[in-house]
C-alpha cells in the first residue's frame, strides 16, 4: 500500500505546483495510482535506494529520479532505471 | 523483482482485489530552475518518526494517515522506524535510513554542485493505508503547504 500512498502524495503536490518523481519497486500499483513521473527500481519491497550503506548505488537512483524532472511534463513517466541495466 | 505475486497469498488476494486511488495531478508542474539550482526535499512512506514524536499509530482502522516532520539535521541513525509488515523486509532500512530517506546522499549531490539544496524539512508518512481518504483531503494538502513554505522546487518520493 506504500506505492499507493506514496503516488498519491506526489500527484497532490504536484497539483500544488512543485514538481514530483518517485521511486518505485512495484510496476503494477504504480501503473494503477499513475503518478507524473516514476523510476523503476529492480529491488525487493523495502529497499526503493538499492542497498543500505551502499553510496554510490544510492546517489545514481535519487540523481536519475531527480533527472525525470528535466524532461517535459508528461502523460506520465514510468521509466525503468538504466544504472541497473 | 517487487511483484504482488512474490507477497504472501492473504496480501496478493486483498492488493488484487483493491480499488486504486488516484488524484489527477495535471497539467503538471515544472522545474522552475536548473536541476543544480534547485532545493529537494524528500517525503517518504517508512514510517520513520523521532524519538522525540508520537509513534504512528498501528492500530487505526485503513491506517495511519499522519505525517511527521523530519528536520535536515535529524539523526538519521536515532529514527525509529513504525512500518511493519511481513510484506515488506524491514533490515535494509534498520541499517541505512538512507535508503528510503536519503538525506545523506542529497547533502553529497548539493557539495558536488548537482543539485542546489537540500530542504529545511523532509516528511514521513506511515505504510499500509488502505483507507486513504484523509491522507488525500487533509494530510498530504499540508505536506504540500509546508513544502511550498520552504521554498522546495523539487520533491523525491519514496515507498518501501
Amino acid at each position: 500500500m506504500c506505492h499507493q500512498s506514496v503516488g498519491l502524495i506526489q500527484s497532490i503536490i504536484e497539483k500544488a505546483g512543485i514538481p514530483t518523481a518517485s521511486v518505485t519497486l512495484c510496476r503494477e500499483i504504480t501503473e494503477r495510482v499513475a503518478p507524473p513521473r516514476a523510476l523503476f527500481v529492480d529491488f525487493p519491497f523495502g529497499y526503493p535506494l538499492g542497498a543500505p550503506n551502499d553510496t554510490a548505488l544510492q546517489t545514481r537512483i535519487a540523481l536519475s529520479a531527480l533527472a525525470l524532472l528535466t524532461e517535459a511534463v508528461p502523460p506520465v513517466i514510468l521509466r525503468d532505471c538504466a544504472v541497473l541495466r | 523483482m517487487a511483484k504482488l505475486s512474490q507477497l504472501k497469498l492473504a496480501h496478493q488476494i486483498f492488493m488484487k482485489a483493491y480499488r486504486y486511488r488516484k488524484v489527477d495531478w495535471r497539467p503538471g508542474a515544472r522545474l522552475s530552475k536548473l536541476l543544480s539550482e534547485v532545493r529537494v526535499a524528500v517525503v517518504t512512506t517508512a514510517g520513520f518518526f523521532k524519538p522525540d514524536q508520537l509513534p504512528f499509530d498501528v492500530s487505526i482502522r485503513g491506517g495511519d494517515c499522519s505525517y511527521r516532520v523530519l528536520p535536515l539535521d535529524t539523526a538519521l541513525s536515532k529514527l525509529a522506524i513504525a512500518h511493519r509488515s511481513d510484506a515488506f523486509d524491514i533490515r535494509g532500512i534498520t541499517a541505512d535510513k538512507n535508503l528510503a530517506l536519503p538525506l545523506d546522499r542529497l547533502k553529497t549531490l548539493v557539495a558536488e554542485g548537482v543539485i542546489g539544496s537540500v530542504a529545511p524539512r523532509h516528511f514521513s508518512f506511515m505504510g499500509s493505508i488502505s483507507a486513504p481518504g484523509r491522507l488525500i483531503n487533509s494530510t498530504a494538502p499540508e505536506v504540500a503547504y509546508m513544502l511550498l513554505e520552504d521554498a522546495v522546487n523539487a520533491v523525491l518520493l519514496t515507498p518501501v
